[in-house]
């Protein structure tokens, strides 16, 4: 236990530990229903409460025959692999173009920078029921509703302006006089962006590339506007399992998102430390 | 230094058959914003194998003018020429000049190793070749088995070696050097000041050096161009730049100086004599441009100046009101008002005859003819 002050009053000593109590209180807050969901989802039972045998850990109680219901259930292999072509699918595009108009956005010769940079962050501003309406209008005079590309580019969209912000963030610290010294060395500009560029903002391409996975993989306001049965991802199958088939395989398919998200988690941080290494040694 | 002076002496000789000047610019103009000229009208001349440097203060358009020859900044007037052809419509990357930058501008993602085969593989050398040259590049800046490492794991002194073998491992037409010690301390500055000559030396390369550092212009270079404003006041080795700088800009920025306001009373030749404020006539070279009758700053380096009673041959003599003297160690400072209140300072070598005086007390200050120069106003 820590030792207080000695002109510490009691009032003090309390404030502190409400202090304490408060902030455990939020992270409570936060954790507990996305700890709960993992028990629930090895119920042997089809229900949404822990049974008496879960709580007295009798073995028996618990299976993973929701698990198992998923890699059976068409509709969920279906929306698993849908969200993974999707998310990948989109996290590629907004990662390509998010990071060519980082770079753009960097140059010092850039004309209406201010403008450009809020046009392209708008869809993390703008409502998403907004921009979904919108999207389904345009779509339907390019027979892009209910079509896989049509997915793709909104969630693209999407995933762009995080794309554009990590990017950016890695080129403040990334030294204009490297790409000098690249085409001094007989490089041609290309060539300098591959080589050199590209290698030393790798990590903001990355993690921005990931952000765009994330967001396409969790949205589904746009694909409830923009998508038909074929295009059903896992948020939007979850959403009518809630309403249709009230059983645990949507916390078994919960429970797997989590791990993703750890997975993700643990990757950009991972990458965070890596840049920050490079930049450490870079000056 | 000797040796490197004879080297391009010589080398000089054999340029001086062939008309055609190694690089060439040609009243070279450059504004960034349409109104204000940054460079006014550049011309100069460099033969190969010459280490020029541009020296002069920050904003005085040196840095621009090596811009413009790298390629990174546009001409917007003017010609720039290497070996008679024009460059100003060749890309960067095709100039194939080589460049030193001040924070080292090393790859952070790539070996030292890497660095340096970099230019080469651009160049599509075959890969045994690079590794050969790479290992001999490494030995030539001292940096043997160095070759694995990143940038980040050396001393700012091995980066820049590193960067200097970069910019040399593909033998460039030329090398710029846009201020590279710049980031460096004192003592690390002096080593590689004496590390480039011997590069410099050694492989016979032309060099242009941008600095704004005197000493190391005067103690690297084979001739210097002093900018100011846009405007080249004087190109010149060294020592004449030291000796017998053309305007007064040149004398004050180049070492230390005392100037004395004067007034030109007449001119026979090129020495003119100068009424002092305290009514003392001195004589001194003329500068240019300098007219009868008008008024004149006259520069004399304090290290020129000779204190009553130490006996030397002098031409001049002012009187000046001791305010005080500072010990350096190997010469003492002294510090004299003249009549109308402008400092002198005046280097006396630290021995026995370094006078004494009172604070207030009136000292003799000598000199010769041919150490002082009157400028126009």
């Amino acid at each position: 236990m820590r030792k207080f002050p000695e002109y510490f009053t009691f009032w003090h000593i309390a404030g502190h530990y409400s202090l304490r109590f408060s902030a455990y209180l939020v992270l409570v807050f936060l954790m507990l229903p996305i700890l709960v969901i993992v028990p629930l989802s090895f119920n042997a039972e089809p229900f949404f409460t822990f049974t008496e045998g879960m709580l007295s850990l009798d073995p028996d109680a618990f299976s993973l025959r929701w698990y198992q219901a998923i890699a059976q259930d068409q509709k969920w292999t279906l929306a698993i692999w849908n969200s993974f072509v999707v998310g990948i699918a989109a996290a590629i595009l907004a990662t390509g173009l998010g990071t060519l108009a980082a770079v753009g956005l960097a140059s010092p010769w850039m004309p209406f920078k201010r403008l450009i940079t809020a046009l392209l962050l708008s869809p993390m501003i703008v409502p998403l029921i907004i921009i979904a309406a919108g999207m389904f209008f345009f779509y339907t005079s390019f027979n892009l509703v209910s079509t896989y590309p049509g997915l793709i580019i909104a969630h693209a969209a999407l995933g762009v302006p995080f794309v554009i912000i990590t990017v950016t963030a890695t080129l403040t610290g990334f030294d204009r006089s490297l790409f000098s010294a690249g085409l001094s060395l007989g490089a041609s500009p290309t060539k300098v962006f591959f080589d050199v560029v590209i290698p030393i903002i790798r990590p903001g391409v990355i993690s921005g590339g990931l952000f765009a996975f994330v967001t396409s993989f969790d949205e589904v306001v746009l694909v409830l506007f923009l998508a038909g049965p074929e295009q059903r991802t896992i948020p939007r199958q979850m959403f009518s399992g809630l309403r249709e088939q009230i059983n645990p395989t949507i916390l078994a398919v919960a429970t797997l998102l989590v791990l993703l998200s750890i997975a993700l988690l643990a990757t950009l941080e991972l990458l965070r430390r890596r840049s920050e290494r490079l930049r450490g040694t870079s000056d | 230094m000797v040796n490197i002076v004879a080297k391009n002496m010589d080398a000089h000789k054999q340029q001086a058959g062939k008309s055609q000047p190694f690089l060439v610019f040609d009243n070279v103009k450059k504004t960034y914003d349409q109104k204000n000229l940054v460079v006014k009208g550049f011309d100069m001349q460099v033969e190969e194998g010459e280490f020029i440097t541009l020296l002069g203060p920050s904003g005085s358009g040196k840095t621009t003018v090596l811009m413009m020859l790298a390629g990174f900044e546009s001409v917007t007037s003017g010609d720039i020429a290497i070996k008679g052809q024009s460059i100003n419509r060749i890309a960067p990357y095709r100039r194939n000049i080589g460049m030193v930058f001040q924070n080292y501008a090393l790859f952070p993602h790539m070996t030292v190793a890497e660095n340096l085969a970099y230019p080469l593989s651009v160049r599509k050398v075959a890969k045994a070749e690079i590794d050969s040259r790479v290992v001999a590049s490494l030995k030539l800046v001292e940096l043997d088995g160095f070759g694995g490492r990143y940038p980040g794991q050396l001393s700012g002194g091995q980066r820049q070696r590193v960067a200097l073998a970069r910019s040399m491992i593909f033998e460039p037409t030329l090398i710029l050097m846009d201020e590279p010690l710049g980031a460096l301390d004192k003592k690390l500055r002096e080593q590689m000041q004496y590390e480039i000559s011997r590069l410099h030396e050694q492989l016979g390369v032309t060099v242009i050096y941008v600095t704004h550092d005197q000493s190391e212009a005067l103690s690297m270079s084979n001739r210097i161009a002093v900018f100011n404003d846009g405007v080249v006041q004087q190109c010149a080795p060294p020592a004449e730049l030291y000796e017998r700088p053309s305007n007064a800009f040149v004398a004050e920025f180049i070492g230390e100086n005392n100037f004395i306001d004067g007034h030109v009373q007449s001119i026979s030749g090129d020495q003119a004599k100068v009424v002092t404020p305290g009514g003392e006539t001195v004589v001194a070279m003329a500068g240019q441009g300098l007219t009868e009758n008008s008024g004149c700053r006259v520069s004399v380096r304090p290290e020129k100046l000779f204190i009553h009673p130490t006996s030397h041959d002098h031409d001049n003599e002012v009187t000046a009101a001791f305010i005080t003297r500072i010990y350096v160690g190997d010469f003492i400072r002294y510090y004299f008002r003249l009549a109308n209140g402008s400092e002198i300072i005046v280097k006396v070598l630290n021995d026995l005859s370094a006078p004494e005086f009172s604070e207030g007390q009136d000292g003799s200050l000598m000199w010769l003819t041919s150490d002082c120069i009157a400028f126009p106003v």
